[in-house]
C-alpha cells in the first residue's frame, strides 16, 4: 500500500512545485514591473506637468503644451532668492558637516578609546529621532537665546546638525574595510604621518568623502521639516513650494522639481553605469 | 598599527572634539530646552516662566488624544503596507537582478530625487477630484459620484506609504542580498516545498531587514504632518500638525514641547513593543 502511496505524493508535489515555480517566476516579475510603475508614476506627473498650461491657478488638470515654464522658469517672485538660497545652505552645510563627520569617523574606526560606545549612540540617535522633534527642540533652543535671529545662521546650523551623522556612517563604511598595510608601507618608506595621511589616506577615503558630500547636499536641499522650524522669514526651494501650495503652486515648482530629479539622476546613473562596467569587466 | 603612534592617547579625542562639541550643542542641549520649555507656563505676549507646569502634558493628552492615536496608527498601516509592498520586488532584484541590481536600486531611490513636497503635491494632482484615478473608481462604482480621495485618510495613509516606501525597501534588499543561495537550496532538498523553505529560512534570514525598514519608515512616519497637510483635511491631523501649528502659528511653544516629548515617548514605547513581539517570534521561531 505504501508503495503505491508514495509515488503518488510525489507526482502531487511535484505539479504544486511546478505551478508554484512559475507563478513565483512570472508574477513576481509583473508585480515588480508594476511596483515600479507605481514608484515612478508622480515622478512622470511632475515631468508631465512642467509643461502644462494651467487652465486657473491649479495646475491639476492638463491643459496644453507650452516651453513657457522652462524658458521662464523664475518667472514667479520669490523662486530664484529661495533657489540660491537652498544652494548656499545645502553648499556650506555639506561641506561642513562630511569634514566634520570624516575626523569623527576617522576617530572611530582607528582609535580604542573611552566613550567610544557613546559618540556611537550620539550618532545614531540623530539619525533616529523623528525630524519634527529635531527642528523644535533647535528652535527651542534659539527660543531662549536672545541674540539669535533666525535665518540663514539658525537654518545652516540646522542643516549641519542633522547631516553629521550621515557623514559619519558613510565614510565608516569605507574605513572599516581599509588596508592599514598600504599606510604601514609609506612609513616603511620613510613618509612621516601627515603625508601618510595626505598622500595615502585621503585619496583612498575620496571616494566616500565624495558620497558623503553628495548625501548630504542632497538631504539638505530636500529638507522642509527642521527647515520650517527654524528659518524665520528666510525661504528655501522647499518651504517656497510649501507656501506656493496654499495658493496653488505654480508650474515652475515642476520645472525645478523636474531639474533637480535629473542632474541627481544623471550623477546617480553616471555612478551605476561605471560600477556595472567594472563588475563586468571582473568576471 | 602604528599610524599617529605618538599621539595615541590624544589624537582620537581631537578628531572628535569639533563634530561632537557641534552635535552636543545643537542636538543634546536643544532636546534639554526642549524639556524646560515644555514645563513653562505663560503665553506669548506676556512671556513664559518655568513653573513646573507639568500640566502641559496632561492637557497636551486630553486635548489631543484623537491626534496621537491617529499618529500611531497612519504610521502603523503605513508600515505594514510598505512592507509588504516592497518585499516581493526586494527579493525581485535580490535574486532575479543579476548584473542589473544596481539599476533597479535606482529606480528604488528614484523618488527621493524629487523634492519631498512636490512629490506629495504630484499624488495630490493624481488623486484630485477630476483626476483619472477618481474618474475610473467612479466609473467602476467603487467610488460614488461625488466620492472623493483627496481629503481622506485613505489619501494620507497612501501619501506616507509612497513616501517612506524606499526607507523600507533598502534594508529589505540589503538583508535579502546577503542570504547565501545554498541554503535555501539546501532547504528546498530537506524540505516539503519551496514555500516552506521560504517560510522556515528567507523569511526568517530577512528579519533584521524587515525590522530595520519597519523602524526606518514608522518613525519618521509618526512625526510626519506635511502629507495630513497636502492630502488629508483636519479630520486627519496628525500629532506633528498640532506640534507645527502651536509652534510656528498660535506660538504656545511649552504645550507644543510637550507634545513632542510626549511623541517621541510614544516612538520608544511603540519600538520597544516592537522589539518584544519581534525577539519572541524569532525565539519561538529557532525552538520550533
Amino acid at each position: 500500500m505504501s508503495t503505491v502511496a508514495v509515488p503518488a505524493r510525489r507526482e502531487r508535489r511535484g505539479v504544486v512545485s511546478a505551478v508554484w515555480a512559475f507563478v513565483k517566476r512570472h508574477v513576481l516579475t509583473v508585480y515588480s514591473i508594476l511596483f515600479f510603475a507605481y514608484l515612478l508614476l508622480p515622478i512622470a506627473v511632475v515631468v508631465v506637468f512642467s509643461f502644462n498650461n494651467p487652465p486657473g491657478k491649479f495646475n491639476y488638470t492638463w491643459n496644453q503644451f507650452t516651453w513657457d515654464n522652462w524658458r521662464y522658469w523664475d518667472g514667479v517672485p520669490g523662486i530664484r532668492s529661495s533657489i540660491v538660497l537652498s544652494l548656499q545652505i545645502a553648499l556650506l552645510a555639506s561641506v561642513v558637516a562630511t569634514a566634520l563627520g570624516t575626523a569623527i569617523a576617522l576617530a572611530l574606526v582607528r582609535y580604542r578609546f573611552r566613550g567610544r560606545a557613546s559618540t556611537n549612540i550620539l550618532i545614531f540617535l540623530p539619525l533616529s529621532a523623528p525630524e519634527i522633534v529635531l527642528g523644535a527642540s533647535l528652535l527651542t533652543l534659539f527660543l531662549h537665546l536672545s541674540f539669535v535671529t533666525f535665518g540663514f545662521t539658525t537654518i545652516l546650523i540646522a542643516h549641519i546638525m542633522f547631516c553629521i551623522s550621515f557623514a559619519v556612517v558613510t565614510v565608516k563604511a569605507r574605513l572599516v574595510g581599509f588596508d592599514r598595510h598600504l599606510e604601514e608601507a609609506a612609513m616603511d618608506l620613510g613618509a612621516n604621518e601627515w603625508t601618510t595621511f595626505t598622500k595615502v589616506t585621503l585619496p583612498l577615503i575620496a571616494p566616500a568623502i565624495l558620497a558623503a558630500l553628495l548625501l548630504c547636499f542632497a538631504i539638505s536641499i530636500d529638507d522642509f521639516v527642521v527647515t520650517y522650524f527654524n528659518s524665520g522669514s528666510s525661504v528655501t526651494f522647499p518651504l517656497f513650494v510649501w507656501g506656493a501650495a496654499r495658493i496653488g503652486a505654480p508650474p515652475q515648482v515642476n520645472v525645478i522639481g523636474t531639474a533637480i530629479f535629473v542632474i541627481a539622476l544623471t550623477a546617480m546613473l553616471i555612478n551605476v553605469l561605471i560600477q556595472m562596467r567594472r563588475s563586468k569587466g571582473a568576471t | 598599527m602604528s599610524l599617529f603612534h605618538r599621539h595615541r592617547g590624544f589624537t582620537p579625542y581631537l578628531l572628535l572634539l569639533p563634530g561632537i562639541a557641534f552635535l552636543a550643542l545643537f542636538f543634546v542641549v536643544p532636546l534639554g530646552f526642549l524639556g524646560y520649555q515644555s514645563l513653562e507656563s505663560g503665553n506669548i505676549d506676556f512671556g513664559f516662566a518655568f513653573t513646573w507646569a507639568w500640566s502641559n502634558y496632561w492637557h497636551a493628552i486630553h486635548d489631543y488624544r484623537a491626534q496621537f492615536i491617529r499618529s500611531l496608527e497612519y504610521a502603523g498601516i503605513a508600515t505594514a503596507l510598505a512592507l509588504v509592498l516592497s518585499y516581493p520586488v526586494a527579493y525581485w532584484i535580490a535574486f532575479r537582478g543579476g548584473r542589473w541590481k544596481n539599476l533597479l536600486l535606482l529606480f528604488i531611490v528614484a523618488p527621493f530625487f524629487v523634492t519631498y513636497l512636490i512629490r506629495t503635491l504630484a499624488w495630490e494632482t493624481i488623486l484630485s477630484d477630476n483626476g483619472f484615478v477618481v474618474n475610473t473608481l467612479q466609473t467602476l462604482h467603487i467610488l460614488g459620484p461625488s466620492g472623493r480621495l483627496l481629503a481622506t485618510s485613505t489619501a494620507v495613509v497612501a501619501g506616507i506609504t509612497y513616501n517612506f516606501l524606499p526607507f523600507m525597501a533598502l534594508p529589505l534588499y540589503v538583508s535579502l542580498e546577503q542570504i547565501d543561495g545554498r541554503l535555501i537550496e539546501a532547504a528546498e532538498d530537506l524540505y516539503a516545498s519551496k514555500l516552506h523553505a521560504f517560510l522556515r529560512v528567507t523569511l526568517p534570514l530577512s528579519l533584521p531587514g524587515i525590522v530595520a525598514g519597519t523602524l526606518l519608515t514608522f518613525i519618521p512616519a509618526a512625526g510626519d504632518f506635511i502629507n495630513a497637510q497636502l492630502l488629508g483635511s483636519t479630520n486627519n491631523h496628525m500629532i506633528g500638525n498640532v506640534i507645527q501649528s502651536k509652534f510656528l502659528e498660535s506660538n504656545e511653544y511649552p504645550e507644543a514641547a510637550a507634545m513632542s516629548f510626549i511623541l517621541m515617548a510614544g516612538i520608544l514605547v511603540a519600538v520597544f513593543l516592537y522589539a518584544r513581539l519581534v525577539g519572541t517570534e524569532q525565539l519561538t521561531g529557532t525552538a520550533a
